[in-house]
């Protein structure tokens, strides 16, 4: 606040700012509501069939013997390979953008344009991406590498841009600081500014993975269609299912016991996402310095 | 390759002998793919499979019967699923590419014509009246231009999507052409969308397989369909007996001649056409007649498969 209020605003003014108020407050509540009946709902109908058997039981026709196993070890296996490559990728190019590029230069104008559209084509586009180019031309199949480049390219973007935020939220000082104590550029990256920019990184690297996890049509193009596999991945070139597919596939189903299963997996799913979530939060309360 | 090939043939044949039973370590990746109709059996089929045979790993994928054979004759999967026979055009694809095949029936399906259970006037419909109904560019939009003694209800109409097998199937026997349907109906792949119109509305009407009828009996009415021989009402029996007429047919699998030669290929289709009971009871399809069952399980044992 650069001016100080004087006085007190007219009575109209303060009856606009808590209308304003109410508003917002309404809008929250939507979003809440929203996930309040959802998770209700779904956890009223997994209730049943969410215990060990769902992850024992690999998945199957038979609606009370079906469960999750393939499909969740193929999630687990796909999103630890994304994130292995694309957290390293997306915080080189973020640190390269923020800290080497020179913004005058035509070419790094046109990656920043680049990078800020990937993010927001829509994931089946990326599916056929994946199908034309990892699928086929380079023959990995619908396999666990061939989803994970293809989830990878999906997320990039999102890692970069947060990445990009956490630098640039770092004040100048620090940097500046670095730099005329006589570190080189190297030194400071690496000791000043990586250090400082990880609770924003981490945060959105953990959301963009949980937005790569959730993604099902992308997996569909990818994967082959909606595969039924009743085995395990036992490599990244293994053929491999995802839960969003599998959830997918048994919701489609005709037997009413599938849409229990598929209550189920869908808390399984939302298990996992908690995880990352809290992660998240973890590492950014631990790593977080006031400045 | 060739050898490998070749290799894979040595083993088939020596294994063709009295393979059956004993627990040879079968291995290998078998690729199913196709219509989305026929996936549920090759899911059971599956399953039971791995059951025995571990290390054989079953892939099905459901890109439908065009989208499957079309993979099926690019060489990228060894079973197709089909709910119809091969088409002359995708015949001649496999022809192009040197992919050689077998088709094998696995099971049987019924189409079933269904409308809201309180309508209680359809129960029995010609197929000229389903045509009426159905064929391109058809006006009909109350009950009462099908037949004058139905009453003046709005008819809404719920359907799978022109991908699906389905829709093929209906619209080549009832409307005289694959493909053609009028286009202003409800469509989804999903049947149980299908189901739920239905069920919501009091002069709607649907078609899909007869398995969705039984899962969903109370929710939706099958109405008998005459063929030109009387009404008949849909069931397994009047499938089987092929009195349900045209809406009852055979579903069928195609293997290719390079993948029989591969022991774990040639047992597990055995396999599939022995069990086909439990699986087509699994899958919720009226499973092979004696006759059906003992003409496929000929057709493999004779199969040596050729790479």
């Amino acid at each position: 606040m650069s001016t100080p209020v004087l006085g007190r605003a007219p009575s109209r003014e303060r009856w606009n700012g808590r209308l304003f108020q109410a508003v917002l407050l309404a809008c929250l509540g939507v979003g809440i509501l929203v996930l309040a009946v959802l998770l209700y709902d779904v956890v009223t109908t997994g209730a049943g069939r969410f215990n060990l058997d769902l992850v024992r039981n690999m998945p199957s026709g038979r609606p009370l013997r079906a469960g999750i196993q393939s499909a969740m070890l193929g999630t687990i296996w796909v999103i630890v390979l994304v994130a292995a490559m694309t957290v390293p990728l997306g915080v080189a190019t973020a640190v390269y953008l923020e800290e080497y590029a020179d913004p005058a230069r035509w070419w790094n104008r046109l990656i920043e344009l680049n990078i800020q559209n990937l993010a927001a084509v829509p994931s089946v586009v990326y599916g056929i991406l994946g199908l034309a180019v990892f699928n086929r031309a380079l023959g990995f199949g619908g396999s666990v590498l061939a989803v994970a480049l293809t989830l990878s390219l999906l997320v990039l973007p999102i890692i970069i841009i947060s990445c990009r935020e956490a630098i640039r939220a770092i004040p100048t000082s620090i940097k500046e600081g670095s730099l005329a104590l006589g570190a080189t550029r190297l030194q400071t990256v690496w000791r000043s500014i990586l250090p400082n920019a990880i609770p924003g990184t981490a945060t959105g690297a953990i959301l963009a993975l949980s937005r790569a996890i959730g993604e099902a049509a992308p997996v569909l193009l990818v994967a082959g269609g909606l595969v039924f596999i009743t085995f395990n991945p036992e490599g990244v070139l293994s053929q491999t299912t995802v839960l969003p597919v599998q959830i997918f596939n048994y919701v489609s189903r005709p037997q009413e016991e599938f849409r229990v299963v598929a209550a189920a997996a869908i808390l399984v799913l939302l298990l996992i996402l908690l995880a990352m979530n809290s992660l998240a939060i973890f590492i950014r309360n631990r790593f977080h310095r006031p400045w | 390759m060739a050898a490998l090939a070749l290799a894979l043939t040595a083993c088939g044949g020596a294994d063709a002998g009295e393979g059956d039973g004993d627990d040879t370590a079968l291995s290998g990746t078998i690729q199913i793919d196709g219509s989305s109709t026929v996936a549920p059996l090759s899911e059971a089929a599956a399953e039971l499979f791995q059951e025995e045979h571990s290390g054989v790993n079953v892939v099905v994928g459901t890109s439908g019967t065009g989208g499957g054979f079309k993979k099926f004759c690019a060489g990228e999967t060894d079973i197709s699923d089909a709910s119809r026979p091969i088409k002359e055009e995708e015949a001649a694809l496999c022809k192009q590419n040197g992919i050689a095949y077998e088709e094998l029936t696995v099971a049987n399906d019924g189409l079933a014509v269904v409308v809201n259970p309180e309508n209680d006037w359809a129960t029995c419909l010609t197929v000229e009246q389903l045509k009426k109904i159905w064929e391109p560019g058809s006006k009909v939009g109350s009950w009462k231009q099908v037949d004058p003694a139905f009453p003046d209800e709005p008819l809404k109409l719920f359907g799978p999507g022109t991908d699906s097998g389905t829709f093929d199937y209906f619209t080549g026997e009832v409307n005289g052409e694959e493909g053609a349907s009028r286009t202003d109906y409800q469509p989804s792949e999903d049947d149980n969308v299908v189901v739920q119109g239905v069920q919501g509305s009091k002069g709607a009407m649907g078609y899909f397989g007869l398995s969705y009828v039984q899962e969903n009996e109370g929710a939706v009415k099958a109405v008998e369909v005459d063929g030109g021989d009387g009404c008949v009402a849909p069931s397994a029996e009047t499938v089987l007996d092929g009195t349900y007429t045209p809406l009852g047919r055979p579903l069928f699998i195609y293997i290719s001649d390079k993948a029989l030669a591969r022991p774990e290929v040639k047992e597990f289709t055995t396999f599939y056409i022995e069990n086909d009971e439990s699986i087509a009871e699994q899958a919720l399809y009226i499973p092979l007649s004696d006759e059906q069952q003992q003409e496929s399980l000929d057709k493999v044992k004779s199969l040596s498969g050729t790479p």
